[in-house]
């Protein structure tokens, strides 16, 4: 989310103060993106010196800012412009899932079962947060869905993950734990 | 307190000898009254299973159900019935209603089967319907419904007189995913207002409307979440501005 389309966005509504940028920011990103007021007035300084805001040259609160013929265009650049969808290069998840099946002495059934868990309780937090919204904060349920089918997509690969790796170490038992030597047991043999 | 639901070292096996299947181990369950419950699992790692038997529609091979406080196993055939009847409502994923009845018909038919009269059921029938907005709907036939309709009619067939049990597997299963929320915020809401709920799924979406979940593997009870946070956790980890 880029703090700069999203000011960018409100003013192309209306002309409006940096106080009320903040405001409505916080809202229609269903508060769950806490904004300060001194980032939202750097991103409008960067905005008016790239030439895609103006302000009416009064004082301090009191300035009004004004989207720019280029800042309308650079918006609607910027809404249809595809975000980047690549692999990330290194997803934590995957790589921990990879190196599990590899650690002798470690069920990575078990360890794809600790991250299901802890996914699904994350999913519960953000389901209970749905639950209890207003039906009419339709920028809060976007926000949630959006994390939701995020959440389950990870789910949904643990869940492929595991037949997978069915005939891989799923028994702790079947793994050869190398013990630690101990002097005793060297002193015995 | 008594549970709603308690199931002790539950285990149920299918066949006998080299081709037995322990569809079943061991399972500890409790579900209390005003709390929905989710089952997660993969297929085949007996979710269903452990549904019909928290329903008492299959027995368990070992191990003991609680209805209420009452051992199932010590049931006879006929109470059994008439606390199928009487206390647990099913919800299925293909909904099972009835075609040649209406939905009101559908919702009051459990309580005339179990001897209350055609007034009265209809009453009971025709709230139990107007709790899941489908009161203008009392008169229509299953086919004139859409599938997120019928899946309402259903619950509501669930929750009519004083069912105390909610047991539904995959019951959003057939649904598209709008629906699919529609039919776990009724679900969630009906657990709100005192039933027990089972919910079987393997959908993790469907699963967080859940107040707890529990995941089974090989028909083990190998995890559940801990008491879901408050939405203030969420912010910690994903303000990143």
């Amino acid at each position: 989310m880029s703090v700069r389309h999203a000011l960018l966005a409100l003013l192309s509504e209306e002309p409006k103060y940096g106080l009320r940028l903040q405001r409505e920011f916080e809202e229609r990103t269903g508060e769950v993106w806490p904004l300060n007021v001194g980032q939202v007035y750097t991103t409008l300084q960067r905005l008016e010196r790239d030439g895609l805001v103006a302000s009416d040259g009064a004082g301090g609160a009191q300035k009004a800012f004004t989207i720019t013929s280029a800042g309308r265009a650079e918006l609607v650049d910027w809404l249809r412009t595809p975000p980047p969808s690549k692999i990330p290069p290194r997803d934590e998840l995957v790589i921990k899932v990879l190196v599990a099946v590899t650690v002798p002495g470690v069920d990575v059934r078990d360890v794809i079962q600790e991250h299901r868990r802890h996914l699904v309780e994350t999913m519960q937090t953000f389901t209970r947060l749905k639950a209890e919204s207003s039906p009419d904060d339709v920028a809060l349920a976007l926000v949630i869905d959006a994390e939701l089918f995020r959440l389950e997509g990870v789910v949904r690969w643990l869940d492929a993950a595991d037949p997978r790796l069915g005939g891989l170490n799923a028994a702790p038992d079947s793994v050869e734990v190398p013990q630690p030597a101990h002097p005793d047991a060297e002193a015995r043999r | 307190m008594t549970h709603m639901l308690e199931m002790h070292q539950v285990s149920k096996i299918h066949g006998a000898g080299l081709t037995q299947v322990h569809a079943l181990k061991e399972v500890d369950l409790s579900v209390d009254r005003g709390e929905m419950v989710a089952i997660m699992g993969p297929s085949g790692s007996g979710k269903s299973t452990l549904l019909t038997i928290a329903g008492s529609l299959e027995d368990a091979t070992e191990g003991e159900v609680l209805i209420d406080g009452a051992a199932v196993s010590a049931m006879s055939r006929d109470e059994r019935a008439r606390m199928r009847r009487r206390s647990i409502g099913y919800v299925f994923q293909d909904f099972n209603l009835l075609a040649g009845l209406t939905a009101a018909e559908n919702v009051s038919l459990p309580l005339e089967l179990d001897g209350v009269t055609a007034g009265p059921a209809r009453a009971a029938g025709l709230e139990a319907l107007a709790t899941l907005g489908l009161a203008d709907r009392a008169s229509a036939f299953p086919d004139d419904l859409s599938g997120g309709e019928q899946q309402r009619v259903a619950i509501a067939r669930a929750i009519v007189g004083h069912r105390r049990l909610l047991l539904a597997d995959e019951p959003s299963g057939a649904l598209d995913s709008a629906n699919g929320e529609a039919v776990m915020r009724l679900l969630r809401d009906a657990c709100k207002r005192g039933m027990a709920g089972v919910v079987v799924t393997h959908d993790s979406k469907l699963a967080a409307w859940a107040d707890r979940v529990l995941f089974l593997r090989d028909g083990r009870m190998v995890d559940q979440t801990t008491t879901p946070r408050g939405p203030e956790s969420l912010l910690d980890e994903r303000v990143d501005l």
